[in-house]
């Protein structure tokens, strides 16, 4: 397939293969790295046999990373190496990052959408002149999967794809609208096809000890001139604490949880899993917690990706601040409480218990996800 | 001389009010409020900030969009915005965020007596990409800093100190103007319109440029055709069905059997692997 544009031939099935920005801070390569490795490796090996998963790495004395991207599922490594990279610049990791991909023509390029990978992304993507799509929560590159994905997920009426159609290129899902809406985009007319993916959500490979691959060194033509901007110093701040609006996970306790102490409990399983105290207001009345925690009409309204529900029978004020969150988990010893109607997922029981075991199990979740799915 | 900022804004639904009509798969939009996008109002506070505390400063708010968005810009002026621009016409419809940016960076560039800084939201709460600031940046070939959070602007008018936010911290970042900046909302809080600045900006008008007047092509710059990225489709999520009620013999057998629920669901992905 050929296709002018730009007043250029973009040949696109010149461009070949997978390349994933293996992002590194402070020679420590970041999860969101791995993840996207992993589902590199498995794109690539549903795009053709001979379609490889290549890391791109780019800093300055970080050639032991090199083993990792092995050791997660990466085909080969594309290193560059220079002191002027040693911090992340805009400039400095857009000049090395767009000649390498000149150079190699990969045909799809992902990144980590993190504060750095959407910082550099639309950059580069510019610089190429190639589109970008950013925060994807899945890619699929072959049409019966996403029909799959479609028919199991979502309201799309799937008889309009043809599922032997095979000239897509990468559907690249993401969510809009604060979630309300997912778009899937695609990128036809030039290459690479690049992309940010949300940290947390593609699976990394497990770790293959002495994987090895095909290392390509590539030298930087970069001077100090190139970068505009410069790196004073950088600064880890302690976790802030995050409001009830900002929270992913609201752990929220009513009265239930029998007495005040309920809540240290309840706290320690909040951080645990990085969420925010919340409470219904018969806790909050009960004056076991602050009013700031509390989530209802008059309270905060709030729609996190997970909320838990302990020991809240789920008045109609507390349901209309909290039935948009994404997922909600309910746990009350009654099985007849209005709760449970709005809950994705229910457990009848004692709350103590049900937290205590989740204390223990949560960090196994997904061991038990794998050996549940092997099943 | 006057320093020169532009702030570039986008009018946005207001996401808070949008609701599903999962009949259609479509958004209810309705009587949903159209807001001037919080992000872009964190990026002209900031503008306004350096117009309280310097002389001769001058700022000008663009945005590409439908008539009605003369109204975040009517909003701008009132807040305290010297001059606004809109961008506006069929043919700039469908714009994918490169085409976007190439639009903006028309508009810029058409304007008299260039540009000292660029201030633009971090992203815009319809779409979420991020995208338009450092392409813009890149069309513009001047520097930018995004996520800033903390700005300081020396009073030789050239060197910009800002802390730009990291997941975990932030970077102190140097940068020398012209240069292109995006705000979090971390970076201040945006003052209200005064009945005076509604007042004088009623006296106020707009400037309306169509895609001939910005002299950009509307085949491979701007618009559906020339963007790169296209939708292929777009739906809602499944409504919610009933939910699972989760039956075992024990508490630990329960919190396993939700743990491997949650850790399957696509969109849950706030369990994060270790």
């Amino acid at each position: 397939m050929v296709i002018q544009i730009m007043n250029e031939t973009c040949n696109l099935n010149t461009y070949k293969h997978i390349w994933v920005f293996a992002e590194q801070r402070n020679g420590k390569m970041m999860s969101v790295a791995k993840e996207l490795i992993g589902e590199g490796h498995r794109l690539a090996r549903q795009i053709s046999a001979d379609t490889k998963i290549y890391a791109l790495l780019i800093g300055s004395g970080i050639e032991n990373l090199v083993t990792e991207c092995y050791q997660y599922g990466a085909d080969g490594v594309y290193l560059i190496e220079d002191p002027l990279l040693q911090t992340f610049t805009t400039d400095g990791y857009t000049k090395v990052m767009t000649d390498a991909i000149r150079a190699y023509k990969p045909e799809i390029v992902l990144l980590g959408a993190t504060h750095i990978g959407r910082d550099l992304a639309p950059r580069v993507a510019a610089r190429l002149k190639t589109g970008l799509t950013a925060d994807c929560t899945r890619l699929d590159v072959r049409i019966p999967a996403y029909i799959d994905y479609a028919k199991n997920n979502t309201t799309l009426d799937t008889s309009t794809l043809d599922s032997n159609d095979r000239n897509t290129g990468l559907l690249q899902t993401r969510p809009a609208f604060g979630g309300n809406l997912m778009a899937t985009i695609v990128c036809p007319k030039t290459r690479p096809q690049m992309a940010t993916v949300r940290p947390g959500v593609m699976k990394k490979l497990e770790k293959r000890d002495g994987a090895t691959g095909e290392l390509v060194k590539i030298k930087a033509e970069l001077s100090q001139s190139d970068i505009r901007t410069e790196v004073v110093e950088i600064v880890k701040t302690a976790k802030k604490i995050v409001s009830l609006t900002d929270a992913e996970i609201i752990c929220s306790g009513g009265r239930g949880l029998g007495e005040a102490s309920g809540f240290d409990l309840l706290t320690e399983f909040a951080d645990k899993v990085g969420g925010v105290v919340g409470a219904s207001r018969a806790a909050v009345d009960a004056g076991w917690i602050d009013h700031m925690h509390q989530v209802g009409q008059t309270g905060t309204t709030v729609k996190p990706k997970l909320y838990f529900a302990f020991g809240i029978s789920g008045a109609i004020q507390h349901i209309a601040g909290m039935q948009e969150s994404n997922i909600i988990v309910a746990v009350n010893k009654d099985a007849n409480a209005p709760i449970f109607e709005v809950a994705d997922f229910g457990i009848v029981g004692d709350c103590h218990k049900i937290l205590r075991e989740l204390i223990v199990e949560w960090d196994n979740a997904e061991e038990l996800y794998d050996a549940a799915i092997i099943k | 001389m006057a320093f020169k900022i532009i702030v570039c804004a986008k009018q946005v639904p207001d996401t808070n009010e949008i609701t599903i009509d999962f009949e259609k798969g479509t958004l209810k939009r309705d009587g949903v409020p159209s807001i001037m996008n919080p992000d872009d109002a964190n990026a002209l506070e900031e503008a306004l900030r350096i117009k309280d505390m310097y002389p001769n400063v001058h700022i000008t708010v663009i945005t590409m969009g439908p008539p009605q968005a003369k109204s975040i810009l009517m909003e701008a002026l009132a807040m305290g915005a010297d001059d606004a621009v809109l961008a506006c016409d069929k043919a700039l419809g469908g714009s994918d965020t490169w085409a976007t940016s190439n639009a903006l960076a028309a508009a810029i560039e058409k304007l008299d007596g260039g540009y000292d800084l660029i201030l633009a939201g971090r992203q815009a709460i319809d779409g979420d990409t991020a995208q338009v600031g450092p392409q813009l940046a890149e069309k513009l070939g001047i520097p930018q800093v995004t996520y800033v959070k903390e700005l300081n602007l020396n009073s030789n008018m050239k060197n910009i100190t800002v802390k730009r936010a990291l997941e975990d911290g932030y970077e102190l970042v140097k940068v020398k103007t012209p240069c292109i900046l995006t705000a979090t909302k971390e970076l201040n809080t945006p003052r209200l319109m005064s009945i005076r600045g509604i007042f004088e900006a009623c006296k106020k008008d707009t400037i309306q440029w169509n895609a001939k007047d910005l002299n950009v092509d509307v085949d491979q710059e701007v618009g559906l055709k020339a963007s790169h990225t296209n939708v292929f489709r777009s739906f809602t999520p499944m409504p919610k069905g009933k939910g699972i009620l989760i039956e075992a013999d024990t508490p630990k057998e329960s919190v396993q059997k939700l743990l491997i629920y949650l850790k399957g669901k696509h969109e849950c992905n706030v369990i994060r692997s270790k």
